[in-house]
């Protein structure tokens, strides 16, 4: 299994990262990938940059313990969750979520797990700049509910 | 000593990145450690004495309120979580 877990201030190239998690490995049949991408709307208004804080130390912890949690319920071949920190424009890559299978069904229930932990467990928070003013974000309840479906 | 670590909109709000406070009976577990900070009054009052979800970290691990807390270790209070 290979496992690369990575959170960066640098620009994130998703498909270079797709690329090397199945680079040479001839018994992969399917990739599966998420990118999370900064919207410019948000709540009704336009959001013109973003920043991201983490918890550095916690975060890599927290992702690597979601990361095993996903290899132990599904047969996976690679794993790439790689998160963006600092400042961020529309259209930047936040997140990457790669997963890699023999076969589809793992790697497409494997990464939306990944994600859906990554969003309640993993300590990065948003904060947005509009044209008046600065808020951070606020944590949504659909994330729980959705964090809840992999639990029963 | 404990180090208490505080994140995103706590740190700006309480304009405190991090500090050192000694082990005693006002640090001996989290929820204690709560309302020491809670009775420095104003801001710290709302945020942690109040109905604001404030979540715990124990040494980078989520912290139950009632863990017990020794000597060197790092608690981290943040907002829920919104990466990703």
């Amino acid at each position: 299994m290979m496992k690369e877990i990575r959170v960066q201030f640098e620009t994130l190239e998703p498909y270079k990262e797709i690329d090397a998690l199945r680079a040479d490995n001839k018994a992969i049949g399917a990739v599966v990938n998420f990118i999370g991408l900064m919207r410019d709307f948000n709540e009704g208004d336009t959001v013109s940059r973003m920043t991201l804080e983490h918890y550095p130390g916690m975060t890599e912890r927290a992702l690597e313990k979601i990361v095993d949690e996903a290899c132990g319920r599904w047969d996976l071949m690679g794993v790439r969750v790689i998160h963006r920190v600092g400042d961020l424009d529309p259209l930047d890559p936040i997140v990457l979520v790669a997963v890699a299978s023999a076969h589809r069904g793992e790697a497409f229930k494997a990464c939306e797990f990944i994600i859906d932990y990554l969003k309640t467990r993993a300590p990065f928070w948003k904060k947005e700049r509009m044209a008046d003013g600065e808020r951070w974000v606020d944590a949504r309840h659909t994330d729980d509910e959705a964090e809840a479906r992999w639990q029963s | 000593m404990i180090k208490v670590l505080y994140f995103a909109r706590l740190r700006e709000e309480l304009k405190t990145e991090s500090e050192e406070l000694e082990l005693d009976e006002s640090t001996a577990d989290i929820i204690a450690l709560k309302l020491k900070l809670s009775a420095r009054g104003d801001l710290w009052n709302e945020i942690f004495g109040g109905d604001e979800t404030v979540m715990a970290a124990l040494n980078q691990e989520v912290a139950q309120s009632d863990e017990k807390l020794k000597e060197g270790d790092e608690v981290a209070f943040f907002p829920p979580v919104t990466g990703g």
